[in-house]
């Protein structure tokens, strides 16, 4: 007992003397940020809630600035906010380590961003998932030192739902959403309007199960919400979900049934089992956004809109060709140049929804 | 008083100890600790404006460590903040929103008292479940909290109610009456404008969105203490909570108090909910998960030792922590910020292990008292 208490103290005075020790010294900064690379342009980003390792949009956003940061030589660091109020604080914190470009990932992020930009006319902004023209919140627009990047979902969800028409066995398909919003109903009546295209083409009817998990993270709801559908007699579920969708995923591999993947190619989490991914390159369009800012040629003011015209920023992923059928594929690619034309124009919300529905059946 | 110089020892040695192993942690990572150490510090204290943001950082969390604090103190460990945090935000963005026809200052107070009502009904309800059926408090109030999550969430969601506002998935704002936020009227107007471009000091300042929420939790601190230590209600709380059948022998009503107990510190979590929701966010959103304000104020409470007053500096501590902390991913070190959750763990870990403290200490005094003696065979 003595001698564990010795050793205990020992210890102690040993861990005191390596802090005074290192106090000392005041060594330099090891390895992360040794090269001396003067950097002229900084680019930060803030992320929502979910932080910089979601698997999801924070993390794709995350890897399109470290790719901006190796390839175009920029310095680029990110925030990390664990609550609602750390958005705007956060964005301070970057405009006070002078930053040149600042990003907000996330809708959520939309309100900071944009009081960031107005209060810092000579910074840049920009925004993922996020319009401020046309929108009630914002009458003044978009500022002119800034940039919103929104996706059309809806059009890249419209060929997913198309491919789940002409695969279903059962006439029954199923939708598992993270929380209801804007963003997510564009995946969600964009898939259902690409089940009833296909289904009109073939001349049948497919019933689409949706529900909300409520959640971005509950892998176990998204399990038990995939079942259940699977049990009413779905064969094909598809997430836009977040971490909710890995649970759909096991789900799927676990009954043999199809799940399609969202954000990313999700192939991999279950090779047989997950029919396409719908992608959205949140990455790539930050990286061509920082390269244009590099070159001088940043435009503020507007919306970028990135849609299936856009090349492959969003769309179907490359590993459909593995579970979808050929033909059906052949048909998908039609329809993508379809909606490239405009001549189907996939609905975002319900009430657009109703009239695509309408103007089918005419 | 010996006992409680001992405590706050303890409690500035495992401060110590946490920020120790923060710095192995770093150390073992790549990065150099007292570089790290710097980016907190400065991040705290550089610019008055940082010190400005800690301090709305810690409010909230100053508060909910005051409600866990008097809970524990009563006996009950108040797990459920968290959810009465939620209710409290909700509720006071309800009033907030949809009482039109009051005077600034009187807005907010209403929206602040709404706000504890409801939140002290959720926590009354644990207290009740626990007084009337024995039901134990933790797990109740953590199936609370989930309750109060979705709760909050279906009222946003749902969209008949019309809570949400259009192309986001926020609650609307809150009144200007309702806010209080301190000089934020005064900023944006000419004067205020013309002052604050020749002060840089005051611009600095009032970056942050100012409120009086510090204000409350300081008066709030100062009345659970005075409650607890100088009147019948809390003499009677204390009872319940060091001895239940010895309280109840005195002819204390233990159901009663354990009731008005949970319903305290229930409606003081609120409070702190409303202080964000008036001070800070002006709305609520739709959550994922909980942001952690109860959670958080569990380890605040803890640090400070169950004692109202000391949540102030713990909360502070806290927050800067956190805040400071954020600094490190943008910093030129680049060292991941979730070595604040290291330190903080640490330092809550060492806080709730007093025995261990006593151990070392008597072991100490063993080692030296044979010194003196001249014995070598330790």
């Amino acid at each position: 007992m003595k001698k564990r208490m010795s050793i205990l103290a020992l210890m102690m005075a040993l861990m005191l003397t390596l802090v005074a020790c290192g106090g000392k010294k005041g060594e330099p900064t090891p390895p992360a940020e040794g090269n001396e690379k003067v950097e002229d342009i900084k680019v930060g980003m803030v992320t929502d809630e979910g932080g910089v390792n979601d698997q999801s949009f924070n993390q794709s956003a995350w890897e399109g600035l470290q790719r901006a940061s190796k390839e175009l030589g920029v310095e680029a660091k990110y925030q990390e906010s664990e609550q609602e109020s750390d958005y705007a604080p956060n964005f301070e914190t970057l405009l006070d380590a002078d930053f040149d470009m600042m990003w907000g990932v996330g809708y959520k992020l939309a309100g900071a961003a944009y009081e960031a930009a107005l209060n810092n006319p000579d910074k840049s902004y920009g925004v993922i998932d996020y319009s401020y023209d046309g929108n009630d919140d914002f009458p003044e627009g978009t500022p002119e030192n800034m940039v919103g990047v929104i996706f059309h979902d809806e059009q890249s969800s419209f060929l997913a739902g198309y491919v789940a028409g002409y695969t279903t066995k059962t006439n029954k398909v199923g939708f598992v959403g993270g929380i209801e919003g804007a963003v997510i109903h564009k995946f969600e009546y964009g898939y259902t309007a690409g089940v009833d295209y296909a289904a009109k083409e073939q001349g049948k009817q497919i019933e689409v199960i949706r529900q909300y998990a409520d959640s971005f993270g509950d892998a176990a709801k998204g399990k038990s919400i995939a079942n259940s559908m699977f049990q009413k007699g779905a064969d094909i579920v598809f997430h836009a979900a977040g971490g909710v969708g890995d649970g759909v995923i096991e789900a799927a591999k676990e009954q043999d049934k199809w799940a399609i993947g969202v954000d990313r190619d999700q192939n991999y989490l279950a090779p047989d089992n997950v029919l396409t991914s719908v992608i959205k390159r949140v990455d790539e369009s930050i990286f061509k956004q920082v390269e244009s800012f590099k070159d001088g040629k940043f435009e503020g003011g507007k919306t970028v809109l990135i849609g299936l015209q856009e090349g492959n920023f969003v769309g179907l992923a490359d590993s459909s060709s593995k579970n979808v059928d050929g033909e059906v594929l052949k048909a998908t690619d039609k329809i993508k140049e379809k909606i490239i034309a405009g001549e189907i124009v996939p609905p975002t919300d319900s009430q657009k929804y109703e009239e695509f529905v309408k103007a089918l059946n005419k | 008083m010996e006992k409680k110089k001992n405590r706050f020892v303890m409690t500035v040695l495992s401060i110590i100890l946490g920020l120790l192993f923060g710095a192995i942690a770093l150390k073992v990572s790549g990065y150099s600790p007292i570089e790290a150490y710097k980016v907190i510090w400065l991040g705290i204290f550089e610019k008055p404006k940082y010190v400005v943001y800690t301090i709305i950082r810690a409010t909230p969390i100053i508060i909910t460590g005051i409600s866990v604090a008097f809970a524990f103190r009563t006996g009950l460990f108040n797990i459920g903040a968290e959810g009465q945090f939620l209710v409290g935000s909700l509720a006071a963005t309800l009033a907030g929103v949809y009482i039109t026809f009051l005077p600034p200052v009187i807005h907010a107070v209403v929206c602040i008292l709404v706000a504890a009502l409801a939140a002290g009904i959720w926590g009354g309800i644990v207290g009740l479940l626990k007084a009337k059926r024995g039901v134990n408090e933790v797990i109740s109030s953590i199936m609370l909290n989930w309750i109060a999550l979705y709760l909050s969430n279906t009222m946003l969601t749902v969209s008949s109610f019309g809570f949400k506002r259009a192309n986001s998935d926020s609650s609307h704002k809150i009144l200007e009456s309702a806010k209080i936020n301190l000089f934020q009227n005064w900023k944006v107007s000419e004067a205020g404008r013309a002052a604050l471009a020749n002060n840089k000091l005051l611009k600095d300042v009032l970056t942050p969105p100012v409120n009086a929420g510090i204000i409350i939790a300081i008066v709030l601190a100062i009345v659970v203490w005075y409650i607890l230590k100088h009147t019948t209600l809390g003499y009677q709380l204390k009872a319940v909570g060091y001895n239940k059948d010895a309280a109840e022998y005195a002819g204390i009503d233990i159901k009663k108090n354990i009731t008005k107990s949970m319903f305290i510190a229930g409606a003081i979590a609120g409070i702190a909910g409303a202080t964000q929701v008036l001070g800070v966010n002006h709305q609520i959103s739709i959550l994922g998960a909980s942001e952690g304000y109860g959670f958080d104020g569990m380890a605040v409470a803890l640090i400070a030792g169950n004692n109202p007053l000391a949540t102030i500096p713990a909360g502070l501590l806290f927050g800067g922590l956190k805040y400071g902390g954020a600094k490190l991913n943008s910093s030129s070190l680049g060292a991941p910020s979730e070595i604040i959750n290291i330190v903080i763990g640490v330092i809550v870990l060492f806080v709730a292990m007093p025995k261990l403290y006593d151990k070392i200490f008597s072991g100490i005094k063993k080692i030296m008292s044979k010194k003196d003696r001249g014995e070598q065979n330790v």
